[in-house]
């Protein structure tokens, strides 16, 4: 299969990326890796008249740390992420997550905004930004916003992001002292999408968590915070009873991976996993 | 649209060592130019989204799937295919490892298998089987059930970290 015919415009930065949008209206598409748009677009799914390669701006590469704040520019690629130092230091759960994204081949050149922008609701980037309380920074002619991770993805394939405005960076709080963050998901094949994953931090104390997320992901038609299963550990509740508030939380349906019945018991099952990782005592109950 | 815009996009780049200059349609993804245009036809195109990894080359030194990439987006870059990475004799032990371990029968998938497995040799010299599976799981095998392709593999990183002794 093959992509239709479609014209082509190499963006040289920002600023050109985005007076070549408005040139081109807004049915052109960004190309950042292309590891999901270019599969969509061989397969025909969606009409494309343009393409403006926003793959080689050098202001939306790199990361860095300042002021308590780890920033990651949007190119920055799942491989780049996977074996980076500052990230390690700062973000775990980034590096923890990105061997869990697609394959070898597809990590070195599928990136952060892509993923975030593309907001599948199986992907493990969207439910770590919510999990770390990430800002996603977005550029448009007018100027920048900073949308906080939780109000940003609005639902199956869709975010805030708005017609000419282009995703530029995230900014995630480095990780304080004492807290953890952990990923976990349960995929058919390695590689595969999760039928089922949850990404979460928490501060151990006195044989509970405090300040607990848990940013599920596979189960619903965007990432979701479990609000009901956070309260009840940030109560020093007990596991189980979180567990159980997740039958409210969640609402999966069935897909072709799972049913929902399954994606529910699959939830419970990666709690459990999640808070033995979080606090090693509270697991052992 | 202006001039900004076009279908049709001239490229420079290297293939396999060798300067070439093309104007490719935007639409063109890798593996067909390299194909088509080029008349490379190692690598294969399986799927051509990105799920089966027959397309596997390698652009700047990393490995990517050729279907997922436009050829324009390959303007300026260094690509290497199998015919490329036979001719220079780099993974000519792993195609030799491949043959005696019985790691190829129908041959579709095997210079994507390739590209992974070297790549994955390129960075961790002592890979453990797992770790060896994990790093092809996005290469399908309809033929072998992976098992030799492992073998082999294990066998290629046991004879490279030896023969730095070995020729003391
Ligand atoms: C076989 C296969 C398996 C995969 N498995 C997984 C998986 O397990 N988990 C997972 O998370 N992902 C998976 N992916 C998807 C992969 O992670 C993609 O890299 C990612 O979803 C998109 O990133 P990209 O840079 O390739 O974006 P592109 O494909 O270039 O773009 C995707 C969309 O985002 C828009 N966009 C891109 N960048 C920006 C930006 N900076 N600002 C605004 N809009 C932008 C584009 O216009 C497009 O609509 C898989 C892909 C394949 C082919
Ligand atoms: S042809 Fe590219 S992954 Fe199948
Ligand atoms: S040898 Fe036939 S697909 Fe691998």
């Amino acid at each position: 299969m093959k992509p239709a015919p479609l014209a082509y415009a190499r963006a040289s930065d920002l600023g050109h990326a985005l007076a070549l949008w408005r040139e081109a209206g807004p049915d052109a598409r960004l190309i950042a890796g292309g590891q999901s748009l270019v599969a969509g677009l061989n397969l025909r799914l969606a009409d494309v008249p343009a393409l403006i390669d926003i793959s080689r701006i050098e202001s939306l590469c790199g990361l860095g740390c300042e002021g308590g704040t780890l920033r990651i520019g949007a190119l920055t690629t799942h491989a780049e992420i996977g074996r980076s130092e500052p990230v390690a230091r700062h973000a775990p759960l980034l590096t923890e997550a990105a061997p869990l994204i697609a394959h070898p081949a597809i990590r070195t050149r599928g990136t952060l905004g892509g993923s975030l922008a593309y907001a599948d609701p199986a992907a493990e980037w969207p439910a770590c930004m919510l999990a770390l309380d990430a800002v996603i920074v977005v550029q448009s002619e007018t100027g920048e916003r900073r949308i906080p991770a939780a109000d940003f993805f609005l639902g199956l394939f869709e975010t805030a992001l708005q017609p000419f405005e282009i995703l530029v960076a995230v900014e995630i709080p480095v990780i304080a002292a004492g807290r953890r963050q952990a990923i976990r998901e349960l995929a058919r094949r390695s590689g595969d999408y999760a039928m089922a994953g949850l990404a979460a931090a928490g501060t151990p104390s006195d044989g509970g968590l405090r300040d607990v997320t848990l940013a599920y992901f596979g189960l619903g038609s965007t990432a979701i915070l479990a609000a009901g299963a956070m309260r009840i550990l940030d109560q020093g509740g007990d596991l189980e009873d979180a567990c159980a508030a997740l039958d409210d939380d969640l609402d999966p349906a069935d897909d072709l991976q799972a049913s929902a019945t399954m994606k529910r018991h699959l939830a419970k099952v990666l709690l459990r996993r999640v808070v033995a990782a979080l606090s090693p005592v509270m697991s052992t109950a | 649209m202006t001039t900004a815009f076009s279908e049709s996009v001239g490229i420079a780049l290297r293939v396999n060592g060798e300067p070439v200059s093309a104007r490719v349609e935007a639409r063109r993804h890798l593996i067909d130019f390299l194909r088509l245009d080029l008349g490379l036809t190692g690598a294969h195109a399986g799927c051509e989204h990105g799920v089966c990894g027959a397309c596997t080359v390698q652009v700047d030194g990393l490995i990517v799937r050729g279907c997922l990439m436009l050829a324009v987006q390959a303007d300026g870059c260094d690509v290497w295919t199998i015919e490329g990475q036979s001719d220079t004799g780099a993974i000519r032990d792993l195609q030799d490892a491949f043959i005696a371990r019985n790691a190829l029968q129908c041959g579709f998938c095997t210079p994507g298998m390739l590209a992974a497995c070297a790549d994955l040799l390129a960075h961790d010299p002592a890979p453990s089987r797992a770790v060896i599976r994990e790093h092809i799981s996005g290469n399908y095998c309809r033929c072998t059930g992976y098992e030799a392709i492992v073998d082999a593999v294990e066998q290629v990183a046991a004879r490279r970290g030896a023969s730095p002794r070995a020729a003391e």
